[in-house]
Formats: structure tokens, sequence, C-alpha cells
């Protein structure tokens, strides 16, 4: 757990950080969110005193930061920087190891630690223990910087910009390695950066700054649904509603418990079941539950037959596990106003329609 | 082909001419290394120092030779010292200097400073940077320095015979006042060898020392 308590830098009479206070909870990603110059990365550097504050306290897991000897409080906090910064002279291996070694760690069981931790970001230890950093990609590299952060598995994780160098496809996927890795080690992590998508993304709770004040401290959903300010709100975005739909799952937009039909039911029965709902097309489920596709009301309704013989291909289902915005995404693809949700399995769970996306956004702004 | 039976016969007296060599210029550049390396670590943290002690090295680079040797002269006859073997290693030391000096300070400047943050991010101590990442990572340029300050006493060594301490430089001095062409002749081809040898086992071993990740 991290606090800091009404932290305040000046630099040669400027004030770059301004009475912060700050409690970020152990196991919490909070990211400090803000244009260039807002102080944020001043107040993330203070932490681990590479910049001593110039007033105000900070308590790392309880104990005042001023009272550790900087070096000894450093090494039991991780560190990761957006240049990486691995040295060129030393393996992966001993790079990941520099923290360890540093505290006398045995050699063997950090070197051991070394590649499992290189498993978990996807890189074969086998290939990379070995290897110089010039040998690795841009991608590579930062999943080592990380991984090196993480090697003598400090509590804490101070994060500059990590991601901000990597080109923008390798960027997704090496931060949902991170997230991944941080599910599994839940460390408390305080990660600079100034990109909202990147903070909606990775944040239990953003922090945003402006001329080295906090201006706004909530969640992600809170500071895209309700900024505190133009200024917060500029920032964000004018499409920061839509950028809400990251944050939200399909199943939590969906109507559960549908009405269905199976191929050997009679086209009136289906033609039922829509009238009953006032829906005008029905999703065909197999043998087992899984959705075959659909029935439009106008080719169900007063004729004979069978489900089966009448049915069209679904143009599109959608996970319950993804996001909001995949699914919105996939609507207008295909010109659909509702879409069939299923699970891992392919069983149909239930429906999102556009209208109810609409509805769960605008939840939070009629509540006030 | 005399100059050839010249040195045949006189192999024995070219090789303790190039032990004195040898020896003069190895003294020098270790104890250069020994204080040229650590003066170019201290000024990387100040920048007026810097600028003063490379300059100071600088103007050592431009005094003649045979002129510094000369000025060394009544500076250690008081303790009995004014010629031969000790006044000669002092000037090849000051210079060697310029060379090793400036090459470790460029090479520690070079430093990508996102390494430093990094190090002292990690919670390395200012000395542990030095020896894990800095000096490392500097030590190909180093020994370029010592290769240059090598190459250059190896030729400035010659004039040292002139002060009494020997080394190939006597052959080229007596081939001028004899006029003896085969003298002079295997001198100077002397020196030339051993340049080259040096600077070639020099480059071999500033491969052995630098890590692959560096190359």
């Amino acid at each position: 757990m991290i606090r800091l308590e009404h932290v305040t830098k000046i630099f040669a009479g400027i004030t770059a950080v301004d009475a912060v206070d700050l409690e970020v909870g152990a196991g919490e990603v909070c990211v400090l969110l803000g244009p260039s110059g807002c102080g944020k990365t001043t107040t993330m550097k203070m932490i681990n005193r590479l910049i001593e504050p110039t007033s105000g306290k900070i308590f790392v897991d309880g104990r005042d930061t001023a009272a550790v000897d900087e070096v000894t409080l450093r090494r039991s906090i991780g560190y990761v920087i957006q240049q990486i910064g691995l040295f060129p002279n030393k393996t992966v291996e001993d790079n990941i190891c520099v923290v360890p070694d540093l505290l006398g760690h045995d050699r063997r069981q950090s070197r051991k630690r070394a590649a499992e931790l290189l498993d978990m970001v996807n890189l074969d230890p086998g290939i990379f223990l070995k290897r110089y950093p010039k040998e690795l990609s841009g991608g590579q590299q930062q999943r080592v910087g990380v991984v090196r952060a993480l090697a003598a598995d400090p509590p804490v994780l101070l994060m500059d910009e990590p991601f901000g160098a990597i080109d923008p496809i390798n960027r997704e996927v090496i931060q949902d390695e991170f997230m991944k890795l941080q599910a599994a080690l839940k460390k408390t992590v305080v990660f600079v950066s100034h990109d909202i998508d990147e903070a909606v993304k990775m944040a239990s709770r953003v922090a945003i700054f402006r001329a080295g004040r906090l201006i706004q401290y909530d969640t992600p959903d809170n500071i895209l649904a309700h900024p505190i300010d133009s200024f917060v709100a500029d920032f964000v975005g004018s499409d920061r509603t839509l950028k809400r739909l990251r944050l939200l799952r399909v199943a939590d937009a969906m109507v559960g418990d549908p009405p269905m039909v199976r191929a050997e039911d009679a086209l009136d029965t289906a033609a039922r079941l829509m009238a009953e709902r006032g829906h005008v097309s029905i999703v065909m489920v197999g043998p087992r539950g899984r959705a075959r596709g659909f029935v439009r009301l106008d080719a169900a309704q007063g004729r004979p037959g069978m489900v089966g013989e009448n049915h069209e291909k679904l143009p599109c289902i959608i996970n319950i596990r993804d996001d909001l915005r995949t699914a919105v995404s996939q609507m207008f693809m295909h010109d659909l106003t509702w879409l069939a949700c299923v699970d891992d399995d392919g069983f149909y769970r239930g429906y999102v329609t556009q209208r109810g996306i609409t509805h769960l956004l605008g939840a939070t702004y009629r509540d006030r | 082909m005399e100059t050839l039976r010249f040195a045949i016969d006189n192999w024995s007296v070219i090789a303790v001419r190039t032990g004195e060599h040898l020896s003069l210029v190895s003294v020098a550049v270790v104890l250069a290394i020994i204080t040229g390396v650590p003066i170019g670590i201290l000024i990387t943290q100040n920048r007026a120092w810097a600028d003063r002690v490379l300059y100071a090295a600088a103007i050592v680079m431009t005094i003649p030779s045979v002129a510094l040797f000369g000025m060394l002269i009544p500076l250690f006859s008081p303790i009995g010292y004014g010629i031969g073997y000790l006044p000669a290693v002092i000037a090849l030391i000051l210079y060697s200097q310029l060379p090793i000096i400036r090459n470790t300070y460029t090479a520690i400047m070079n430093i990508d400073p996102s390494l430093r943050e990094a190090a002292r991010g990690m919670g390395m101590t200012p000395l542990q940077r030095l020896r894990e990442v800095e000096l490392p990572i500097a030590l190909p340029v180093i020994v370029n320095g010592v290769r240059n300050a090598v190459v250059l006493n190896i030729a400035i060594a010659t004039i040292a015979t002139y002060i009494g301490a020997g080394g190939l430089g006597t052959f080229i001095s007596r081939g001028i006042s004899q006029t003896d062409f085969r003298q002079l002749v295997t001198g100077a081809v002397a020196v030339s060898v051993l340049a080259i040898v040096a600077d070639l086992s020099l480059v071999y071993l500033q491969r052995r020392l630098t890590s692959p990740g560096l190359r």
C-alpha cells in the first residue's frame, strides 16, 4: 500500500507537485494521468526517492520512506522506465537478476525464478536467457524490463510510461500480458501514462493531474462518466462514453433466459414466442443448446412448416466475456440491432440489444 | 642487405634495446592507466573541472618531446635522477594522460542516461553503477585510448635515448651521428614493428574484455 500525504515538490521556485494526497490500496493499479509537465512523473519518482519531496510524507507499506535508506528502499520497489534501460553488457538472465544479486539472494534460485517469469511473458527461457539485449526487439526488451522489475518479488511496482515507445499492436499484447501477470502477482502498481485508453484498460483507479495538482482520483468508469471539470472532460475526450464500452462486458448488458426454438419446432411456436415478447426474431438452438441460427417474425407469422427449414444463419455471435466495444463494433459492422451471446462452449445464453447497451451506459447519469 | 646482416649480427643488442623500450612504455602506460582512468571518471562529475583537466592534458601534448625530456633534467637533478629511466617514464606518463583521460571521460559521458536512471532506480550505489554498468560499457573506448597512448609512447620513447634511458632510439641516434644507415633503419623498423605488435595485442585484449552484448 502506498500513501502520499500533502506531498509537494518545488524545483527552483517552480511548484512541480502541489500538495498531493493519494492512497493506493494493496494490489491496485493506480494510473497517474495527465499532459506532459503536469507532475505525474515527478510524483511517481518521489515514491522511490529518485526525487526528494520538498515537503509532505510518503508511506510504502506503512513505512515512512524518508526514514528508510534510499538504496534499500529502491531495491524493495520494482522500477520500469519507458526507455527500458536494459544493461547492454549483461545477458537477459543477468539483467533480470540485477536486484536479487544486489540483495545477495541465492544465485541459482533467482535464475530459476528469472526463467519462470520470462515464461510468464511468453518468452522462451531456453532461447532468451543467454541472449543480449541488442538481440531482442523493442517489445521483447520491455517484457524483460517488466520481468526485471519483478525479479526480487517487490510488493510495489513503479512504471514510467512503460509501453509508450512500443508500436500500437505490440502495445496491446504486452498490456494484456502485464494484466495477466498482475492478476497472478497482485502487486501495488503506480503507473504513469498520458494515454487515456491505456489508463482505462489498466487502472483500478485513475489519478488525473494538471499543473502539479491532483484534480480527480476515481475509478476509470467514474472518470469517464463523471469528469469533475471541463479540463478532465476535455482530457478524457468527447467520446468518453464510448470509451466506457471497454470497461463493460457483454454479460453486463445481456438479457438472460432468452426465448429460443429448436429445428423441429413449428413456425407457429416461433411466431407465438416472438409475439409474447414483442421480438421480431428468435434464435434457433441445436439439440444441446448451441446457437445455430434465427427466424424472423415475418418469415414465421402465419406460415406452415418447421423452424429448421426456414431459419437463417446468424451473421455474428458474441462471447459473453467480450467487452461491449467489441459487441457494438460487431453490430455496426453487420448492421444489426441485437446480437446472440454465447459462452465459451457456444451455448446460447442471451442477447444484447443496442437499446440495452444505451440503457446500461445511461444508468450512471440517471442515478445522480 | 647490409642492414639485414647488421640486424642478424646484432640481434642480441636489438633484443636488449627492445626490452628497454618495452619496459619504459609499459611501466609508463600502466601508471598512466592507474592515474588517468580515475581522473577521467572523476571529472564526469563536474563540467568545469573536466574542461580544465582536458585542456591541461592537451597542452602537455603540444610540448615537443625533446623539450619535455630536457625540462625534466633540472627538475629531477636535485634527487639524483636528472637523466635516465625515471624522467623518461615520467615524460611518457604525461604524454599518455590525454588519450586515456579523454577517452574515459567521453565514454562515460556518452552512456545512455536511461541506463543510469534504471541503475539508480533499481537501487545500485554509485560505485556499483560504475562497476556493473558504466565501466563495462566504457571499456572498449578506454582501451582505444590506451592503444593510442601505447603507439604514441613507443614513438616518443625513441627520444629517451638522449637522456640516457636506452631503448631502440639508441640505434636511430647513433645511426644519425655516425651516418650509419644500417643502424638508423634497424632502429626505425624495430620501432614500427613493436608499435604494430603492441597495437594488435591490445586489439585482441579489447575483444576479450568487451562483453559480447556490446560488440
